[in-house]
């Protein structure tokens, strides 16, 4: 079989690759801000669930995380009398968005904590309430601090994806293995597929940048 | 039965204390694929930061591109590339060292950043005053550079150390016995996949917490300013 005849294949797990970026990237940055900001809350309850999250998915490796919710979750549900077996898609969108959503709460915490003292200490004599302070003051100095990072794991998430063709979920790196075991040609289709990685990455890295160069707006004294 | 050890299905917890000696067997084949991988890492990291350090950019530039690739490129997927395509070309490797060394090139790329960030935080004026001093580059880089990158290098290369752990698992795709894979072949089995699962979650858990505080008790043991000569 020609090389050429590969192409479509990979092409149609490069394209479930590619929206199992985009939705576990965007549920990522949810879970970013949501536990980010949790764990800098006054709120105990909420204080303490944030840490617990995030010290639970970057303290365990991501196919243990996929694993569980796969395999592990459904006996639960079943224990309990509820169906919670999810289909290969959701489960993989699930365990990438929070595994990386994890890693990305301590980037959003650590931004957050760098807005200097004396900006809150202004907002509270302008009598912003703590809302209006987070959403007008707090956040928009510390995004453009969070964006190299967030690239970083945007790629980091790119790269994780590969992980659901485990569960068997049809991404790039199923259909790889797929065309591999029928035609025996490991070297052109692993070459091809580090390629077509590779270049996904570099997009997504280029995409990361021209986001970084517009919330850069946002910054003190450029508004 | 595993490794010739039998589990109790009796209850879960005689179940969950039945299989632990069958889990921490894996958790050895874990740590001792984090250990090799670690090596491998360092010291093609080292290879390939001296190679991106090299004035000639017919050296630099393929390696900072080749840096880059190992970055951007999974894990499992350069995993398969040396699984399979390696034997073609006569080299047969079992599996562990086959993910030992896919865990190494994978961090390699990470490390040589590691290396050389480490390496230019060094002021300059410290290669300048050497060089006044008239001493040997050998010798800057001996006994000046290293000596103030080192304490700088070890607490990231620990980070990564950590990371390391945390990929192990991809390597039960080769069928290395780690951790996941005994736990998946106890689940296949014994058809309780809950319980092992969540206990290779909390292993891994304990494993991580463990080595995080190694790693920060070692940040604030090393010396600050560089190591003492003599």
């Amino acid at each position: 079989m020609h090389w050429m005849n590969y192409i479509a294949p990979l092409l149609e797990g490069a394209w479930v690759t590619v929206q199992l970026t985009i939705i576990s990237t965007i549920g990522g940055a949810f879970f970013s801000f949501l536990f980010g900001i949790g764990r800098l809350s006054p709120n105990r309850t909420a204080r303490y669930l944030s840490v617990g999250f995030i010290e639970v998915f970057r303290g365990t490796s991501l196919l243990v995380q996929l694993f569980w919710l796969y395999f592990a979750l459904p006996l639960i549900g079943e224990a309990i009398g509820i169906n919670l077996r999810l289909p290969p898609v959701a489960a993989g969108a699930l365990a990438l968005s929070l595994n990386i959503g994890a890693y990305g709460a301590e980037v959003v915490r650590g931004a957050l904590q760098a807005v200097p003292r004396e900006q809150f200490e202004v907002a509270k004599s302008l009598d912003f309430t703590p809302r209006q302070t987070l959403w007008r003051i707090s956040l928009p100095q510390a995004i453009p601090e969070m964006m190299p990072s967030f690239g970083n794991l945007a790629v980091q998430n790119l790269k994780d994806t590969a992980l659901v063709s485990l569960i068997s979920l049809g991404d790039l790196a199923f259909k790889a293995e797929q065309i591999r075991n029928f035609t025996q040609d490991s070297t052109t289709i692993y070459s091809i597929l580090l390629l077509m990685y590779f270049g996904m990455a570099l997009v997504l890295t280029a995409i990361m940048k021209l986001l970084e160069r517009s919330v850069g707006r946002w910054r003190a004294g450029r508004a | 039965m595993l490794f010739g050890i039998e589990w109790n299905t009796s209850n879960d917890w005689l179940f969950a204390a039945s299989i632990l000696p069958i889990l921490l067997r894996g958790l050895l084949v874990t740590i001792q694929a984090t250990v090799v991988g670690f090596l491998v890492a360092a010291v093609l990291g080292l290879v390939l930061a001296a190679l991106k350090a090299a004035r000639s950019p017919l050296i630099a530039w393929p390696a900072r591109a080749l840096t880059e690739f190992l970055r951007d490129t999974p894990l499992l997927v350069q995993l398969f590339f040396l699984y399979y395509v390696l034997p073609e070309y006569g080299i047969l490797l079992p599996a562990f060292l086959t993910g030992a060394l896919a865990l190494g090139v994978q961090y390699s790329a990470y490390m040589s950043e590691v290396y050389r960030a480490g390496l230019e935080s060094v002021a300059r004026g410290q290669t300048e005053a050497a060089r006044a001093l008239d001493l040997s580059p050998l010798r800057t880089f001996g006994v000046i550079i290293l000596p103030q990158a080192v304490p700088r290098i070890i607490p990231a290369l620990g980070n990564y150390l950590v990371s390391i752990m945390k990929d192990v698992p991809v390597l039960s795709v080769v069928s290395v016995l780690e951790m996941l894979k005994v736990a998946q072949i106890i689940g296949d089995r014994s058809f309780y996949y809950v319980i092992p699962l969540s206990m290779v979650g909390a292993l891994y858990l304990v494993l991580t917490l463990i080595a995080s505080a190694g790693v920060r008790y070692l940040d604030t043991r090393l010396p600050k300013r560089g190591l003492p000569l003599k």
